[in-house]
């Protein structure tokens, strides 16, 4: 595929790529009912790209609640108005650090491990000898890594804005001495459910597509070990870069 | 596959930590949800004409020191008034009963707080005592209608030919 790409200019391998993910995408939602008949292979890449992320979202999820906390303290210092740091970091938080920080890290972190790991296969004619027992590698291989990642995702920003308010509670009210009662209660008292809403959905697109984009990589990998070298280094990049700009329309879209 | 009970089970954990974190997330954020601190004091009621957008949780101060936080607000359907409960720290209960509660804005764009000014009787306040003098919220648009309305009023006495200009 990609020695066929190098024969295209730049737009066209461009528009090429766009389709062939496009395309591919159709492929996979096909696949994704009969690929649940088997929900433990399911379980298992929810495992894989959900649970063993756990403690890596945990911890950065840690470390941005407290500079949301640091940072908005500053700020709203200088304003007079610290108590309203509760709703700055929990807005800040839910709306898009959260996804947006957790689909990097989930790109870099299980994105590159679904890639090596299928790309892997295609390199040494594993998804090939399926394909020869009449196994549909698709259905077999790809979609319930797809469907474990989509799953995953939204879960681990759940988890990583909770540990962030975490942080952000422990800077700003332990440290700083803002009133927990004010950080809470006007907290609760400005976050909207349709806050929580507009995050949530940002997080179940950006699993999407970070999934998706993983899988398509790996399934598409010129069979050599540069190759799947490659396919690694593109699927971080390209999952990243679309998840921000698909992040700045999804914002758009709703405010 | 063969099945592979430590992968089920963290599986499991993940998941379930998944959804708690939702959960939290959904139905405590917005709204009174968490209750920070539970009573710890004694209570103590107080009656506004308006108590703007102050809330449980929110601080009850002397003289810019907190000493206690608001517990409950509700209404009281025989007079019209809202009755806010404060839950004050036991450590101070040496505060006259004739002080005066009011509800003041912290910073720009602070929330509420409920100031306590404090009086001169030798009596102290106690688990379920009134605090009889209260200032309500000062709400901004009331005061800039006021502001409009004496303006308008006076505008238009000092400026005849405006007048004149209504009749016909």
């Amino acid at each position: 595929m990609s020695s066929a790409a190098s024969r295209d200019g730049l737009l066209t391998g461009a528009l090429r790529r766009v389709g062939a993910v496009a395309v591919f995408f159709v492929a996979v939602l096909a696949q994704c009912v009969p690929a649940l008949a088997r929900p433990r292979l399911i379980v298992h890449q929810v495992y894989n790209a959900g649970a063993r992320s756990l403690i890596i979202i945990m911890l950065c999820g840690l470390f941005v609640g407290m500079v949301l906390g640091l940072q908005g303290f500053d700020l709203l210092q200088r304003f007079g108005s610290e108590d309203a740091l509760g709703v700055a970091a929990a807005l800040g938080l839910l709306k898009e650090l959260g996804p947006v920080v957790t689909a990097l890290l989930f790109a870099g972190r299980a994105g590159t491990a679904l890639t090596s790991e299928i790309g892997l296969m295609r390199a040494t004619d594993q998804l090939t000898a399926m394909q020869m027992m009449a196994v549909d590698p698709m259905q077999r291989i790809v979609a319930p890594r797809f469907i474990g990642g989509v799953i995953a995702m939204p879960l681990l920003v759940a988890i990583f804005n909770l540990v962030g308010l975490f942080g952000a509670q422990l800077v700003g009210v332990q440290m700083m001495d803002v009133d927990a009662g004010a950080f809470w209660s006007q907290m609760q008292g400005a976050v909207q459910l349709n806050d929580v809403q507009e995050g949530f959905i940002k997080s179940v697109v950006f699993g999407t597509a970070c999934s998706l984009i993983a899988v398509h990589e790996g399934y598409h990998t010129e069979p050599t070990a540069a190759g799947v070298g490659l396919a690694t280094t593109r699927t971080v990049v390209t999952s990243s870069v679309l998840t921000l700009l698909l992040d700045y329309i999804l914002t758009a879209a709703f405010l | 596959m063969r099945p592979n009970r430590a992968l089920e089970i963290g599986t499991g954990l993940f998941v379930l930590l998944g959804f708690a974190a939702l959960f939290f997330l959904t139905t405590q954020l917005p709204g009174s949800g968490v209750q920070v601190g539970g009573a710890s004091g004694y209570a103590v009621t107080a009656r506004f004409d308006n108590v703007g957008d102050l809330k449980t949780g929110s601080p009850v101060t002397l003289a810019g020191v907190r000493i206690g936080r608001v517990t409950g607000i509700s209404f009281d359907p025989a007079d019209f008034k809202a009755v806010v409960t404060l839950d004050i720290e036991k450590r101070y209960d040496k505060i006259p009963d004739d002080s005066d509660a009011s509800i003041q804005t912290a910073g720009l764009l602070g929330g509420k707080y409920v100031g306590i000014g404090p009086g001169g009787s030798e009596t102290y306040l106690h688990a379920g005592s009134t605090i009889e003098f209260t200032q309500s919220a000062i709400v901004l648009e009331t005061l800039v209608n006021k502001f409009f309305a004496n303006f308008a009023s006076r505008g238009s006495a000092g400026a005849p030919e405006a007048k004149e200009e209504k009749q016909p």
